[in-house]
């Protein structure tokens, strides 16, 4: 196994996900198998390639220091569940 | 047993650019909550980041600035946590390729020497939005405004062993980014914010102990005052033979103590991966060699220099550099008035007596280096006295009028002509004939007393040097 169920359960708890047991079991399973064959890369030999974080091959794109209009707080605000005047409004978390 | 702190901060420091750092929105503070938001920094799906070019600029100022190298290659970084003011789940960040590490800030010790502590690394990234939570319900606003304006955070070695040196480098590290123009620099405002990372081990040991993590300094004057709490309550710990617990902690000022932080603990699990959104920043030399033609003289170099230039003691070198507007104050009043330690006397105490009064800065004030320079050659043309400068220096310092018109205009300029001198001297010494008397059988000291009384008849207009010398040889 590449992945323990302890694994599993951790990363859906910091994602905030809640599982039944058999979904636990499931997605086991799967990313288990999902992992073993990545894992299929390690035959190749990359040691003289240089490490990379994206498919290809741009970089630099930059945007000027200028700011322009933003969206009005009434479109900012209009998916959030609760808002009070122009502000989103959340449980207290401290 | 005697114990010796190990501390490190994390500074992070807002940068005053005019967007934010991926999209166009305005970075200014202070506007109607989630007025300056748009679909990149409230996180909707499907938007692209991109990097707004000055802060990379600013970040290199910073590097340069601070002994760094700079790393060719960046990558920026998703950092995932949850928290109401992160409308993505996930800040853009920098982790293992920031933009500079290893460098060193100079700072100066209590008994004038000077350290070096290290920088590990400086990286760009976003900043989250504000929370405020209601006085009673149970219920917190979220304002994004802030979401996405520029940071950069300033990470240094465990070098700091004092709250005193922790202060120290923080003032270092502000004036430096005044100086560079790239932050306020304002920890009140919170355009600088400071953590502070601090354990303690036995005096000689090599080895760290269990450190706490210092959050909610809102001043120099709290970190100082939290660190020092840390260390005594630390100690208590270690010589009961307790443990130092690893967390975090909130430095509560007003019951000046540090308290353990509940909640968002989850032993940090950011899962950073590169940001798939955001292309590789690559630096070459050409673009560092831009950025050097930039920097100012900073505030080390021009504290070395006013000593060996202008002969300036380094205490007062050190208050003259304490910020750039001062220094170019200072240094544009010497051209019209080439007096390098008179200038740096009247601006530190007297021009500098009046700002402290009203807490404002020299570039804020109506008296300009052109008004000091006249003032300081009227006192040396002997036009007016040293007292009566600083009076028409307060005049200039309220009004914005020249020392020469407020001179000219209320009749201020000594009395020097001999003839009157020695007629008011006279007349002085008629109407205090007791005093004369005393003088002449031996009580010299009475000749001050005089020497008020004709300046008090002369409204502080006439050479009190001279007006002494008269009265000596009228009464002798
Ligand atoms: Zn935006």
């Amino acid at each position: 196994m590449k992945i323990s169920r302890e694994e599993v359960l951790h990363v859906a708890e910091l994602a905030r996900l809640k599982f039944s047991n058999e979904e636990i079991d499931l997605f086991s399973r799967q990313l288990n198998d999902i992992l073993v064959y990545i894992e299929k890369l390690n035959e190749l030999d990359t040691e003289a390639v240089p490490a990379t974080t994206h498919a290809h091959e741009l970089k630099n794109r930059f945007r000027d220091d200028a700011s322009s209009p933003s969206l009005s707080p009434e479109k900012a605000l209009e998916n959030a569940p609760e808002k009070e005047g122009s502000q989103f409004v959340v449980p207290r978390i401290i | 047993m005697e114990f010796e702190a190990v501390i490190g901060l994390e500074v992070h420091c807002q940068l005053k650019t005019q967007s934010k750092i991926f999209c166009n929105c305005s970075a200014d503070f202070g506007a109607p909550p989630n007025t300056h938001t748009c679909p990149v920094c409230l996180g909707m799906p499907g938007v692209l980041p991109v990097l707004n070019k000055k802060v990379v600029d600013y970040a290199l100022k910073l590097a340069l600035s601070t002994n760094c190298t700079i790393n060719k290659k960046n990558v920026f970084a998703r950092k995932h946590y949850f928290y109401p003011d992160l409308p993505k789940g996930y800040q853009i960040s920098q982790y293992e390729l920031p933009i500079a590490e290893h460098g060193w800030i100079e700072i100066e010790t209590p008994k004038g020497g000077k350290r070096r502590i290290g920088i590990t690394r400086i990286h760009m990234e976003e900043d989250a939005g504000k929370l405020i939570h209601h006085d009673t319900r149970p219920i917190s606003y979220v304002d994004l405004n802030r979401t996405g304006t520029p940071l950069l955070e300033i990470v240094s070695e465990p070098d700091i062993r004092t709250p005193e040196e922790a202060g120290e480098y923080l003032k270092r590290l502000r004036e430096l980014v005044r100086y560079l123009g790239i932050s306020d620099g304002n920890m009140e405002e919170g355009s600088l914010r400071c953590d502070a990372n601090i354990s303690l081990r036995p005096k000689g040991e090599t080895k760290f102990g269990t450190k706490a993590e210092l959050k909610n300094m809102n001043s120099f004057r709290h970190v100082q005052r939290a660190l020092e709490y840390e260390i005594r309550r630390q100690t208590a710990l270690l010589l009961d033979g307790k443990q130092v617990e690893q967390e975090t902690r909130l430095w509560d000022e007003a019951r000046g103590v540090t308290l353990p932080m509940r909640g968002k603990e989850e032993a940090h699990d950011y899962r950073y991966f590169p940001d798939p959104d955001l292309v590789p920043l690559e630096i070459d030399e050409a673009w560092i060699k831009e950025i050097k033609k930039t920097l100012p003289e900073l505030p080390q170099e021009k504290r070395r220099r006013f000593v060996e230039e202008y002969g300036l003691g380094s205490d007062d070198a050190m208050v003259l550099t304490s910020s750039k507007e001062l220094a170019e104050f200072f240094e544009a009043t010497l051209k019209g008035f080439n007096e390098p330690k008179k200038v740096a006397n009247w601006i530190m105490v007297e021009l500098m007596k009046f700002l402290n009064q009203d807490g404002i800065e020299i570039h804020e004030c109506r008296v300009t280096p052109t008004h000091m320079a006249e003032l300081l050659g009227l006192i040396e043309k002997g036009t007016i006295s040293g007292k009566m400068a600083k009076e028409v220096l307060e005049k200039v310092y309220k009004t914005g009028t020249s020392p020469g018109e407020i001179v000219e205009k209320e009749g201020l300029s000594q009395v020097s002509d001999e003839d009157t001198l020695h007629a008011v001297c006279q007349e002085v010494m008629d109407e205090n004939p007791k005093e004369v008397e005393k003088y002449r059988a031996g009580k010299k000291k009475v000749i001050g007393f005089l020497v008020g009384q004709v300046m008090k008849k002369t409204k502080g207009k006439a050479n009190p040097k001279r007006v002494n010398e008269i009265l000596i040889e009228l009464l002798g």
